[in-house]
């Protein structure tokens, strides 16, 4: 895999750029592999890259019904943080910030990880209480978290509304320093390239129709493509679990909904952080290219459909133009929705299932995008180990039936 | 003052009066009619702005909204509005606008000094470099962020207003160009309700830049008079300067009408603009279709058009873009074009076929003109850098791909008309979720098989033949009216016809120019290369996609209108595909961007949520109420006294309550009536206690479990009638929890005979609490036997309260002696300032909230969402005594899950800390050791902590693991990092017996 640099850059604008590899293969299906990811996002790339990287199994193949990236990697608002507020999920969340902070340097690929903060937003006395109890909780969990005061707020984020007589006015909020944003398409990209120079085959266009389950264990799955053999079979295919699930005869205690983005036209810097406020629903923060990238909430109903409804923005909006009243004449470029699989506790499933060789990662719900380094390195374990990575134990399928949920409603920032 | 690229005479623009109007503080003149477009170019002003990534010179492109490079920041202040298409900006007198994404100016920017390392910042170079040193990032990141964004946000809040509107219609022609005005005509002819609406300030779509003639007239007096007739019928709405932006489901479509944009500013109680929210039976889409760029070298210069656009600055808007032209293209356009721009007075050095053959019958008439016409041969490259100074025409070998016959001749002009094809305007239709097929002799995609109820007409369908256009139009008129239950009676409208034209010839589709040097762009405003393109497809981003997403390209506010179809014929060239196996993007609403404020709409400020007050907040008001949110109720959270902080105020409140009298709003609590002849039995499954034994007269305290077996709600509920109940709910719940019992009674039990309905805002409620609460109701009531006998605990009676018709409840959340006086909220001032008065010999004090609180704490009392948070189950709050073991209720299933059967589970406690006056955070953590150094793990935290005068000490209760078995254990409560030593107890701390507000 050639490196990435500005000398490579330099070199190769001397060969007017027509000598870069390729970033990935694009390989026929083999008829067998030793293990088979379902689903070309950033986890399933992720799990391929530490599969090969870490637990040196390289015989391995990502199957992606469209384009890698193509589902809720490429839909999300690029939000990392880490800021839960159980035990559990700082675990995961922030296993996954710490590989974030490392990535691009990991990957040779600029994923423009910035640490640019992420505020929460309390508007009630009983959202400050919350928040407070989610610092503290922090704190202990050595997770970096702050309480800021509105004149601390306004400071850190000029544009932000503190303005007392708001309808719901700004108490204060909780800031966690180390968070930020990323760019969302070269998470999937430079995990593929990461895990394609590592020998995994990263086949596009290829649905997986069925599996093929024989005495209680996997040996393979049916494909657009045809079967491919293999006796681990890791599905990680946010927006479709349940379907893919119901595929393996498993029911899953998933929910799946639109969640809609948006963006704004492109301006000069005016947004130095993340400030989300579930109050008043709405997130913002600015995107390298100058874009507000702001988040919506769900649409109520379930649907696979990846398209929304037009009252979701308007309160969207109309609680952006109450935080920051500059946006009012700023517009709105394009908007689009993801489907979330949301679990009943909004924390995630990733383990064993109680077919053999057969490991689901699902129920991100809204959190996904930001669990991506995290989530891929814990279930390239589970998958390689056949047991779960201590982080991700806790988030077993079984928990259902035993209720030690992970309760997660308030940290998980839009409402379920 | 002098325009002198304004043509003698002809177009739209009214030359008797003059407008002044200053660009990047130049001072200029248009006239009525023009867009700050066109006043530019008839001032000749080329260089309208910096291109996004290599700052390079650009002029305007388009006409139209597809303009991908003028891009200005309009108006100042409060008022600034960046990124706006120069094109759709309409003069107005005193216009000021400045030029965006350069520094120090316009015609010296530094920020060009990134064309010299252009070699360096191919599509994607980001993701390649700037990852060493790491702890550099942030600075590189810091430039490269004040490099990109376009215009700037403005500064101050926006002084406009913006208004939503919903309406229905039979029929919505989208588009007021010929085939769109044919079909609201026909449409309107049978009686259908028409919303005809048109990007444009003036309806006429393309008969306004061309000069057709229909029937041997102008072409624009037919579509004045079919104007003349809609705006006379009763069941039309015209809207112009309203852009159709999205197409949801079921025909829901949104528009944004620019009501005052085209004014200095809104006349008095006018909006900004409007957001129309129109359900339509049928939708009649007439978008038109958009003029392609050619994509050859330099093709980004000041002073390069389409052809279109060109045709429409000389007969819209009498400018002449240059003075010496040369157009090229590979289909018919040009040709028409050339006659206008020589018509109004430009040379035209040449036009450039790239056919191997000219159109013979356009030749003739080129040639009347003396222009000379090159076919077979293509513009290899251009001349000048802040503004064409020529051209290099070169010959193209027979397969396109290269150019023989060395490096062509070079042709001085100013003006370079280009004209690529033609695109339908496809995206609503594509976001209407019906799907479009390639059509190879168009070469670009047109309309396929639709969803929803819509039709395409026209150009968007990839008509191009006038009288067709008409016909077509008239036809879907007709059909989406019929189809909406309206048919004509008598004739229809005479169909017109157009003058003949020159029989088309096929246009040679050609996505990439050979030839040249510079860069060849493909999308203007997002600076991307074919090169670029090509790149991306060398790199393995195959799919388009993911070239998309690595190059930007369509990205940009114009959503690559000019750029898609160029993309995709780059892409399928250096893969080696056809167009079709390239596919083509999602289109995304909306078509063209929405400002915030419109969609907004008025919910900003205080009307972004209804606000809640009750028949007594102007009282609280006026007697200085601190008020706090409580979902959408105002509620008074203290009354401080002069000089009193929050604390003294508390404690006062308190003190009353517990000594003598207090008095509190209770109005905003959730109260739901209950009736059927299973209203019992309906309690009974939905609270964890039982209630068929509940006697009329009584009331009950109820617990609410989600199916999980938590808690989720609280509340007394009373007994009205055998089939009756009145239950209340906490005041944030009171919402979800009708939905909760809604939910159950019509989805999971139809059988149940019983209704719901919400009767919070019916009453209003007065809560005296207190030991001298009896005797101030004793000399309020006569009608009600207030003995504890007669009136005991937990019981209700109806009665006449000062006067008032009243249901009087005797139930306490502070502890003591209490009755809650319910009254038709009308009456609910009466009853408070009778209270008051009635009750000023025992110093009756009114209490808020806070005070609320530490009553209710002091006794154990929890509160739903503060004790629990969607994970407590009752028997954690240790009130075991309300969960039946008998009957089934929602969530008892759950509550036998291993883990919730856990006995050292997160439990209610009392916490003392050892320091008397220390006051811990709520939402503080329980540690079990003194060192709050992470990592700890947790084993619980403070839910409530208050100051109580009556202890005379602070006290606080928690969720302590297993802290039901822990009473007398130290632990230590974790904050900002200290860890301060409690001792755990019973989370109760006042009356432990209840005794007083029993008696």
């Amino acid at each position: 895999m050639a490196r990435y640099s500005i000398f490579a850059l330099a070199r190769n604008a001397l060969r007017r750029h027509r000598d870069w590899p390729l970033a990935w293969r694009s390989p026929e299906p083999k008829a067998a592999y030793d293990a088979i990811i379902v689903g070309g996002g950033g986890h399933g790339l992720a799990t391929a890259y530490y599969l090969a990287k870490r637990h040196g199994i390289t015989n391995v193949a990502v199957l992606e019904k469209g384009w890698i990236g193509g589902g809720n990697t490429g839909r999300n608002t690029t939000i990392v943080r880490s800021n839960y507020l159980h035990d559990e999920s700082a675990g995961i969340y922030d296993h996954a910030l710490k590989l974030w902070e490392g990535l691009s340097q990991e990957l040779n690929f600029n994923v423009m990880f910035s640490a640019r903060g992420v505020i929460n937003l309390a508007h009630d006395e009983h959202e400050a209480r919350e928040l407070r109890r989610r610092v503290f909780a922090n704190q202990l969990a050595g997770v970096d978290a702050e309480w800021l005061t509105p004149l601390q707020l306004k400071e850190f984020c000029p544009i932000l509304n503190v303005d007392p007589g708001m309808r719901y006015p700004v108490l204060g909020g909780a800031l966690q320093r180390r968070a930020g944003t990323a760019r969302h398409d070269a998470v999937a990209w430079g995990y593929a390239r990461g895990a394609d120079g590592r020998g995994v085959d990263i086949i596009q266009n290829c649905e997986v129709t069925g599996f093929d389950i024989r005495d209680g264990q996997v040996r393979g799955v049916r494909t657009t493509r045809g079967e491919i053999a293999a006796p681990k079979v890791g599905v990680v295919a946010a927006g479709h679990s349940s379907v893919l699930a119901e595929m393996a005869g498993l029911r899953l205690p998933i929910q799946s909904h639109p969640l809609q983005a948006l963006v704004s036209e492109p301006v000069k810097p005016v947004m130095p952080t993340v400030v989300m406020s579930n109050a008043v629903h709405a997130y913002m923060s600015q995107s390298d290219k100058g874009e507000l990238v702001i988040g919506a909430g769900i649409d109520s109903y379930n649907s696979y459909a990846q398209r929304g409804s037009l009252p979701v923005i308007e309160e969207t909006i109309q609680a952006v133009v109450e935080l920051f009243p500059i946006t009012s004449r700023l517009k709105m470029m394009r908007q689009w929705a993801g489907i979330v699989d949301v679990c009943p506790d909004a924390s995630p499933i990733i383990g064993l299932t109680p077919v053999e060789g057969l490991y689901f990662n699902c129920g991100w719900g809204t959190g996904g995008f930001k669990a991506t380094p995290g989530s891929g390195h814990v279930f390239a374990h589970t998958i390689a180990r056949d047991e779960p990575h201590a982080i991700n134990a806790p988030f077993t399928l079984d928990r259902f039936h035993s209720g030690t949920l992970v309760a997660e409603h308030g940290a998980a920032a839009v409402a379920h | 003052m002098a325009q002198p690229f304004r043509t003698a005479e002809g177009g739209r623009i009214d030359r008797s009066r003059s407008l002044a109007f200053t660009f990047d503080g130049r001072e200029m003149r248009g006239h009525p009619g023009d867009t700050l477009a066109s006043a530019l170019l008839a001032n000749g002003n080329r260089l309208v702005g910096r291109s996004f990534k290599y700052h390079r010179p650009r002029g305007l492109l388009a006409a139209g909204g597809e303009e991908p490079n003028g891009l200005v920041r309009l108006r100042r202040g409060g008022r600034a509005e960046p990124n706006v298409r120069a094109t759709l900006a309409e003069l107005y007198d005193g216009l000021t606008a400045e030029s965006q994404n350069r520094w120090p100016s316009l015609n010296f920017d530094l920020g060009a000094v990134t064309g010299l390392a252009t070699p360096l910042f191919p599509a994607g170079f980001y993701y390649k470099t700037f990852m060493w040193p790491p702890a550099w990032w942030p600075a590189y990141e810091g430039v490269i962020r004040r490099m990109a964004g376009l215009g700037r946000a403005p500064a101050a809040a926006d002084p406009d207003r913006y208004d939503h509107r919903h309406d229905h219609c039979d029929v919505l022609v989208v588009g007021g160009g010929p085939a769109g005005l044919a079909a609201a005509q026909w449409a309107a002819r049978t009686g259908a309700r028409v919303i005809l609406a048109d990007e444009g300030s003036e309806f006429g779509g393309s008969l306004l830049s061309g000069n057709e003639s229909l029937d041997g007239k102008p072409a624009m007096a037919w579509a004045e008079r079919i104007l003349a007739e809609l705006a006379a019928a009763g069941n039309v709405h015209l809207l112009p300067r309203t852009t159709v932006s999205g197409y949801y489901d079921h025909n829901y479509l949104g528009m944004l009408e620019r009501v005052a944009d085209h004014l200095a500013e809104p006349a008095d109680n006018q909006p900004r603009q409007r957001l129309w929210k129109v359900r339509a039976g049928q939708v009649v889409l007439a978008t038109g279709a958009l003029e392609r760029p050619l994509v050859f070298a330099d093709n980004d210069r000041p002073g390069v058009m389409l052809a279109s656009a060109a045709q429409s600055y000389v007969n819209r808007y009498g400018v002449r873009p240059g003075d010496r032209a040369v157009l090229v293209g590979n289909n018919d356009s040009a040709y028409p074009a050339a006659l206008d721009l020589a018509a109004a007075g430009v040379r035209v050095a040449a036009l450039v076929d790239l056919r191997p053959e000219a159109h013979l019958d356009w030749l003739a008439r080129l040639d009347e003109q003396g222009i000379e016409v090159m076919a077979g041969r293509a513009v290899t490259g251009v001349e000048g850098r802040d503004g064409v100074r020529g051209v290099r025409i070169a010959k193209l070998s027979d397969d396109g791909k290269g150019i023989v016959g060395g490096v062509g001749r070079e042709v001085e002009c100013d003006l370079l008309c280009m004209s690529g094809g033609w695109t339908p305007s496809l995206h609503l239709f594509s976001q209407s979720g019906g799907k479009l097929l390639w059509d190879e002799g168009l070469a670009s995609f047109r309309p396929g098989e639709a969803v929803q109820a819509v039709r395409v007409v026209g150009a968007a369908a990839g008509r191009f033949d006038l009288t067709a256009c008409l016909a077509a139009g008239a036809e879907a008129g007709n059909a989406a009216a019929n189809d909406s239950g309206h048919r004509r009676r008598g004739r229809g409208p005479r169909r017109p016809t157009a003058e003949e034209m020159p029989p088309p010839l096929a246009a040679r589709p050609m996505f990439l120019i050979p030839g040249g040097r510079g860069k060849r762009f493909v999308d203007f405003q997002e600076d991307v290369t074919a090169a670029d393109l090509q790149l991306a497809v060398r790199e393995g981003y195959r799919s388009v996609e993911h070239v998309k997403r690595y190059t930007t390209a369509g990205m940009g506010t114009d959503q690559g209108r000019t750029t898609n179809v160029n993309a995709l014929g780059v892409v399928a060239q250096e893969l080696d595909v056809s167009v079709p196996e390239v596919g083509h993007t999602t289109f995304r609403p909306p078509f063209s961007p929405v400002t915030f404020g419109a969609l907004a709409g008025r919910q900003v400020g205080e009307l972004l949520d209804p606000l809640r007050r009750t028949p007594m907040h102007g009282w609280h008001q006026a007697n200085g109420a601190v008020f706090e949110p409580v979902g959408q109720w105002l509620r008074p959270y203290y009354y401080p006294a002069p000089g009193e902080d929050m604390q003294a105020a508390v404690n006062r409140e308190v003190k009353a309550a517990r000594h003598s009298l207090a008095v509190m709003d209770a109005t905003t609590l959730g109260k739901i009536d209950i009736q059927g002849p299973d209203a019992a039995e309906f309690l009974n499954r939905v609270y964890t206690n039982g209630w068929k034994a509940l006697k009329v007269g009584s009331c009950r305290y109820g617990l609410m479990l989600g199916e999980e077996g938590m808690v989720m709600d609280d509340g007394v509920t009373a007994r009205l009638g055998e089939g009756h109940f009145h239950m209340t709910t906490t005041t944030g719940n009171a919402a979800s929890v009708l939905a909760w019992l809604e939910n159950w009674s019509q989805t999971e039990w139809p059988e149940l005979r019983v209704y719901c309905n919400s009767c919070t805002e019916h009453w209003a409620v007065v809560s005296i609490s207190g030991p001298n609460a009896r005797k101030l109701m004793a000399e309020l009531c006569d009608d009600v036997d207030l003995s504890p006998e007669a009136f005991p605990f937990m019981t209700w009676r109806q009665g006449t309260v000062a006067g008032l018709p009243a249901r009087i409840f005797r139930v306490s959340f502070t502890g003591e002696l209490s009755y809650e006086i319910n009254v038709p909220a009308g009456c609910g001032l009466n009853l408070w300032q009778t209270v008051l008065a009635a009750g000023e010999k025992y110093g009756i004090t009114p209490f808020g909230t806070e005070a609320m609180h530490v009553l209710r704490a002091e006794v154990g009392f929890i509160i739903v969402g503060q004790e629990t948070d969607g994970t407590v189950t009752p028997l954690d709050l240790g009130m075991d005594w309300i969960v039946s073991r008998k009957k089934d209720f929602l969530g008892k299933r759950s509550l036998s899950r291993s883990d919730t059967a856990r006995d050292d589970r997160p439990q209610l406690v009392g916490l003392l800390t050892e320091d008397p006056n220390l006051r811990v955070p709520e939402g503080a953590q329980l540690i079990p050791g003194s060192d709050p150094r992470p990592p700890v793990a947790s084993q619980g935290h403070v839910t409530s902590s208050y100051e109580s005068p009556n202890l005379g000490r602070t006290f606080a209760m928690g969720l302590l693991q297993g802290g039901g078995e822990r009473h007398g254990e130290v632990v230590h409560v974790a904050f900002d990092g200290r860890a301060a030593p409690a001792t755990v107890t019973a989370p109760r701390f006042f009356d432990p017996e209840g005794s007083r507000a029993r008696g």
